[in-house]
């Protein structure tokens, strides 16, 4: 939308801004009756006598039942059989047609307020008479590009006593267009999880970077040869900060084991072994242990890994009974 | 008591100061720490205590374990930004007046520009050492609290015998307080050895009974002088002495890189302090509140407190020590297995209801200390209990 053509938009969009909703107080349907009164509480889980049960309501102040006052809304709604074949034109439904044909298609209830000045007793037929009461400004939101519209419906009784007022908030909005290849066409174009990536920072990356190509790395203190793992920016026993790397064998034995079983997490393949392996050059490193029936796994095996990529993101260590790694290498 | 003249600031450092430092916080407050030490004439291994802000990125583990610093027994966090900047000084000043360390490091680094900024408010990612630290493990799948926990216990269970009716002993000794404790999530609902056999397997070798539940609540202890206590309305509970230790070469849950991990070195020194401070021994305790987490973690704090030799929990536990008449009645308010997961807090307010008399389970016998212990396989502690 242009400057000059938000501005004529706008134009015509506060024109709405008093317009009724109805050409004339609107009836409700049927009266304040005890079927509804009933079934409402009921759904709502509200259960004051003063709505429903009639002899606790004959000996009450009041002297007899009264309708629940948030029920206001309910005696002039449209069922579905209005709603569904059409409403006849009225202030609100131009008003939607207009942010529609603009773009403003998106629709978001945000707030209803409302306030109760007397009760409803069975018997009183109720008279809505609504307004369009306010158009924001346009509003720049999460969901989009918008503006909050506010209609103020009135309830009167049969002899024109004020019950309540009800104040809704909808938010018309544009909403942002989603690019047709984030649209799934079928199950096969879903993204499928992937394992959860290790965040990369400067004490860590080049680990990582250097697995993505198939390595792994250990770091070595430069000042006194002394291996460490995981890496840190500084040597525990020298204080040193240089340091450079040497790549592992992936020769080791199993130090210590567990069996994932339960929660699983998507992206990850079951059964799914996870161990402490002390690799041949003395350091430790933990990773998956594979090849294997979980039942054989035990403390003090001895493992070969490889570096493979487990899903369309991870390359990881994996490590194999030295038999079974033999007899496939 | 007055702290006047009881501590001094003896080494000082800094890093040079820019607005792109090109190396982790973590180097940062490592090369700071370092350079403070040398200015002292000190080494790492003189360092028992740290402290920094809650704002700081870096781990004090994680720190500890970069320069080289090895077994911590005090270390705290002080909170509001910079209003912390004399808080480090006040929290080192307090645990060296207090003997409960001898050389405290403050410290404070951070890539302020070129790292997150605070001008860019409470948004963004950060990449901290406890990030970096949790993804050398994530990628395999091991990511929960029980899966660290089953590799300690694996390694555990392959140097002892027994290790797996033990576990078992535990959870059913703390269901059967719980039973009889109306407070407790499982009231009223005992289990037999074939319910815990068949249960769900979590995280082999740990079944669904060998681990706490999830719970809503809230615990709190209010501790006064011992002075005001006398005057108090209930027998007062005399902290006897307090130990929190963060062992060399340790990591949040996965310091699986000791020599040997089926033991907790963090809760050994932490009784060591606390047995000197009261100068209490095993032979003393007359009941425990121990954290379980999970039935194993139980076992290795058994040793850490001398109650049994290493590696021989499981026949300690097997011989009924955890029951009403048993050696070290313990979790009688069925622990975090079985009356409610707060974070270990109950458990103090368990302690404190044995030394009163008031425990729904209170054992026949006299209890005149009680043992009360935090979670392992993090930095941990305990504390030992008695009457005033």
């Amino acid at each position: 939308m242009t400057p000059e053509q938000r501005q004529a938009f706008e134009e015509g969009l506060y024109q709405f801004v008093g317009r009724s909703l109805h050409p004339e107080p609107k009836r409700s349907y049927d009266t304040v009756n005890g079927a509804m009164i009933r079934q409402w509480a009921e759904v709502m889980g509200d259960r004051n006598p003063a709505y429903t049960d009639a002899d606790w309501a004959a000996s009450s102040a009041r002297g007899h039942l009264i309708a629940p006052p948030a029920m206001l809304y309910v005696w002039n709604q449209e069922g579905y059989a209005v709603a569904s074949t059409g409403r006849p034109g009225d202030g609100l439904a131009d008003l939607v047609a207009y942010f529609d044909s603009h773009g403003f298609t998106g629709s978001l209830g945000t707030n209803v307020d409302q306030e109760y000045f007397a009760e409803a007793k069975l018997g009183d037929a109720i008279y809505e008479d609504a307004v369009i009461e306010e158009i924001s400004e346009q509003k720049s939101t999460a969901r989009g590009l918008g503006y909050f519209l506010q209609t103020l419906a009135k309830f009167r009784n049969q002899d024109g006593e004020l019950i309540g007022t009800q104040r809704f908030r909808v938010f018309k909005f544009i909403p942002p267009e989603v690019p047709a290849q984030e649209k799934p066409e079928s199950a096969t174009e879903l993204e499928l999880p992937t394992r959860i990536q290790a965040p990369r920072g400067q004490d860590n990356a080049w680990w990582w970077d250097a697995c993505d190509e198939g390595r792994v790395l250990i770091q070595r203190c430069k000042s006194c040869q002394t291996l460490r793992h995981p890496p840190r920016p500084m040597c525990g026993e020298c204080q040193s900060t240089e340091w450079d790397s040497i790549e592992s064998s992936l020769d080791g034995e199993i130090y210590s084991f567990v069996e994932m079983h339960y929660p699983k997490f998507p992206g990850y393949q079951y059964p799914l072994i996870v161990a402490v392996i002390s690799l041949a050059e003395g350091t430790r490193l933990v990773a998956n242990v594979v090849g294997i029936d979980s039942a054989e796994v035990r403390i003090g095996l001895k493992v070969k890994g490889r570096v493979e990529q487990v899903d369309e993101k991870t390359m990881l260590p994996q490590f194999y009974p030295v038999d079974a790694a033999e007899v496939s290498a | 008591m007055s702290i006047c003249d009881k501590s001094a600031i003896v080494g000082i450092a800094n890093t040079e100061f820019s607005k792109n430092s090109g190396r982790s916080e973590l180097q940062l407050a490592a090369e700071a720490v370092r350079d403070a030490l040398k200015d002292a004439g000190l080494s790492p291994a003189d360092v028992d205590g740290m402290t920094t802000f809650t704002l700081d990125n870096t781990d004090e583990i994680e720190l500890a374990r970069a320069v080289g610093i090895g077994d911590l027994t005090f270390y705290s966090r002080v909170p509001h930004g910079g209003g912390a900047a004399t808080g480090l000084v006040h929290q080192a000043v307090m645990a060296v007046a207090s003997g409960m360390a001898e050389c405290v490091v403050c410290y404070r680094a951070l890539n302020g520009r070129s790292g997150h900024r605070y001008s860019s408010g409470v948004s963004g990612p950060l990449l901290t050492a406890d990030a970096i630290h949790w993804g050398w493990y994530t990628p395999y799948g091991l990511m929960t609290p029980a899966s660290w926990v089953a590799m300690y216990s694996q390694r555990y269970m392959h140097l002892t015998t027994d290790c797996q009716d033990a576990m078992f002993e535990i959870a059913q000794a703390q269901r059967d307080y719980a039973v009889r404790n109306p407070a407790a999530f499982f009231y009223e609902q005992p289990f037999s050895r074939e319910d815990y056999d068949q249960a769900k397997k979590i995280v082999s070798p740990l079944k669904l009974l060998d681990c706490c539940q999830e719970s809503d609540g809230g615990s709190a202890v209010i501790i006064t002088t011992a002075e005001r206590a006398r005057d108090l309305r209930h027998t007062p509970v005399a902290i006897k002495g307090v130990g929190q230790a963060a062992a060399a070469n340790m990591e949040s849950m996965t310091s699986f890189y000791r020599p040997e991990i089926a033991a907790i070195p963090s809760m050994d020194i932490a009784a060591r302090e606390a047995y000197q401070q009261s100068g209490l021994s095993a032979a003393d305790i007359d009941a425990a509140v121990i954290y379980d987490a999970f039935t194993p973690i139980v076992l290795w704090q058994l040793e850490s407190w001398g109650f049994c030799e290493p590696y021989t929990a499981p026949q300690f536990v097997l011989d009924g020590a955890f029951r009403p008449d048993g050696r070290l009645p313990t979790n009688t308010h069925g622990g975090q297995l079985s009356e409610a997961y707060i974070h270990g807090v109950n458990g103090v307010v368990e302690a404190a209801k044995l030394v009163r008399g008031d425990s729904v389970n209170q054992p026949a016998k006299t209890v005149d200390h009680v043992l009360v212990t935090s979670g392992v396989g993090v930095p941990t502690g305990g504390a030992l209990l008695g009457k005033l």
